[in-house]
């Protein structure tokens, strides 16, 4: 692999100013941007419904209200977004993948992969092991209030050892598969797991 | 020669990886007092749809990088692309390509990426662009794109551009657009300036909204292809509204930047 071209005349911040949290050409930001590939839905708690299914079985179903009965989870972790930026120390509060599981009677995942389904026909794909352990949520709460709309209120999933693309807004049903299907993204050009830390951004990387 | 990536994805997981390739600036445009426009040459370049963007990544002399995603402001050709950088307040690569950058100069970038807000002149159906700011940048692509191969598919489709803009300066490619929405082109463009008009400015004068989504953009009974490009606020807005006069939801693919205000 030949050295890269020096670009004449860019200092940059350095790489003192590099925190060891930030993978690999991710670099830090205080707000939080938004990327969402169409509109924003508008937020129907009434009719809001979150669904888990065996392929085309279903395996429960929790309203709002059930939802929220559930035993919560707090997390604070640091997101990465495949648009270069990361995020540190975010908080976010909801109900745990395990949680979900338990609830619904279950002791580990009936198929080892996961398509994520949401409002507005957005998917996305992760392997069942990566959504367990304490390692995601169906989040609703962020920095102490409820999820904004644009960022997927009122509910996503949150997998932030992954990519952000893969904490998918506004989720509605988790689906198990097997074999796995790739998801919206990962259909067009990014990569089927996404690990921030081995910088899967695009497929091929 | 010119050399299109028409292709649809490939499956997942068959791509070969996506290589750094090396560009060198050839020709540097001042667009506005805050952007410009970068040619690049950039041998191996495959070519792109409109609409797509790459990764560009900086080097400096003590082996620090950092590396920005940026829409491609070029119709698809092989081995050149043309990136419109906005200087934005504190940004690291921006203020680099926006500010410092001169002919001669290289850097790295490697694409191209995305395959959803994406045109292609063979998609049936007009087109209804909404820009707001350096959100013009990937819907110049298609425009360039309509207009270099629009005609040879037969008769071309008819595009509309609501553009917003804060001042009439900040307008990016004023000429340009003017030009390419001649007569016979079937495209029509509508300025908005948001923060301030010059003597004599007769266009509208607004932040968008419905009337001018209803009056100045193309209904929905035509079923425009719409792509929405601009920062957060606008977007939502402009989607939201299009879905309230009745456009379908599949028609819509938007595309954001900046931070959130919030």
């Amino acid at each position: 692999m030949s050295e890269p071209p020096i670009s004449r005349g860019f200092q940059g911040r350095g790489n003192a100013a590099r925190s060891a949290r930030v993978p690999p050409g991710q670099h830090l930001v205080e707000d939080f941007p938004v990327l969402s590939a169409g509109p924003t839905p508008p937020v129907d708690l009434a009719n809001w419904q979150l669904s888990l299914d065996d392929g085309e079985t279903p395996l429960a179903q929790w309203s709002w209200a059930q939802f929220m009965a559930l035993p919560q989870t707090d997390l604070t972790v640091d997101i990465h977004c495949v648009t270069t930026w990361s995020k540190l120390d975010t908080r976010w509060r909801g109900v745990s993948i395990d949680t979900l599981l338990e609830a619904a009677g279950l002791s580990e995942p009936p198929q080892p992969y996961v398509l994520a389904h949401c409002d507005g026909g957005y998917t996305t794909n992760v392997p069942a092991e990566d959504l367990l352990d304490g390692k995601a949520m169906i989040a609703w709460e962020y920095d102490g209030d409820a999820l904004h709309p644009e960022h997927g209120g009122p509910a996503r999933l949150l997998v932030p050892h992954l990519y952000f693309w893969k904490s998918a807004k506004w989720v509605q049903k988790l689906q198990f598969v097997d074999p796995e299907i790739p998801g919206f993204w990962e259909e067009n050009g990014y990569h089927i797991y996404g690990d921030p830390w081995r910088e899967q951004r695009y497929d091929g990387d | 020669m010119t050399v299109t990536d028409t292709r649809g994805p490939i499956a997942p997981g068959l791509a070969p990886k996506k290589r750094w390739l090396t560009a060198t600036v050839r020709e540097v445009t001042i667009e506005t007092p805050r952007v410009r426009s970068l040619v690049l040459d950039v041998p191996g370049w495959p070519g792109h749809r409109a609409g797509q963007h790459v990764d560009v990544r900086l080097t400096a002399p003590d082996g620090y990088q950092a590396q920005r995603s940026y829409s491609i402001a070029s119709a698809p050709a092989a081995n050149t692309i043309t990136l419109t950088v906005e200087m934005l307040p504190d940004g690291e690569v921006s203020s680099y390509l926006a500010g410092e950058v001169q002919v001669g100069d290289k850097f790295e970038l490697r694409g191209p990426i995305g395959g959803y807000f994406v045109w292609t002149p063979e998609l049936e159906g007009p087109v209804f662009l909404v820009a707001g700011g350096s959100g013009i940048v990937p819907l110049m692509a298609i425009l360039r794109e309509r207009a270099a191969k629009g005609a040879l598919l037969g008769a071309m489709q008819p595009a509309r551009l609501i553009y917003s803009s804060r001042t009439y300066e900040d307008i990016i490619y004023r000429a340009e657009l003017e030009q390419l929405a001649g007569p016979g082109t079937g495209l029509a463009v509508v300025h908005t300036l948001t923060r301030g008009t010059p003597a004599g400015w007769t266009g509208l004068a607004r932040r968008i909204d419905a009337m001018m989504l209803a009056e100045a953009g193309i209904p929905p009974d035509q079923m425009p292809r719409i792509f929405i490009c601009g920062p957060t606020p606008l977007v939502e807005t402009v989607a939201f509204t299009l879905r309230e006069l009745g456009h379908s939801l599949k028609l819509i693919k938007t595309e954001r930047f900046g931070p959130t205000g919030k």
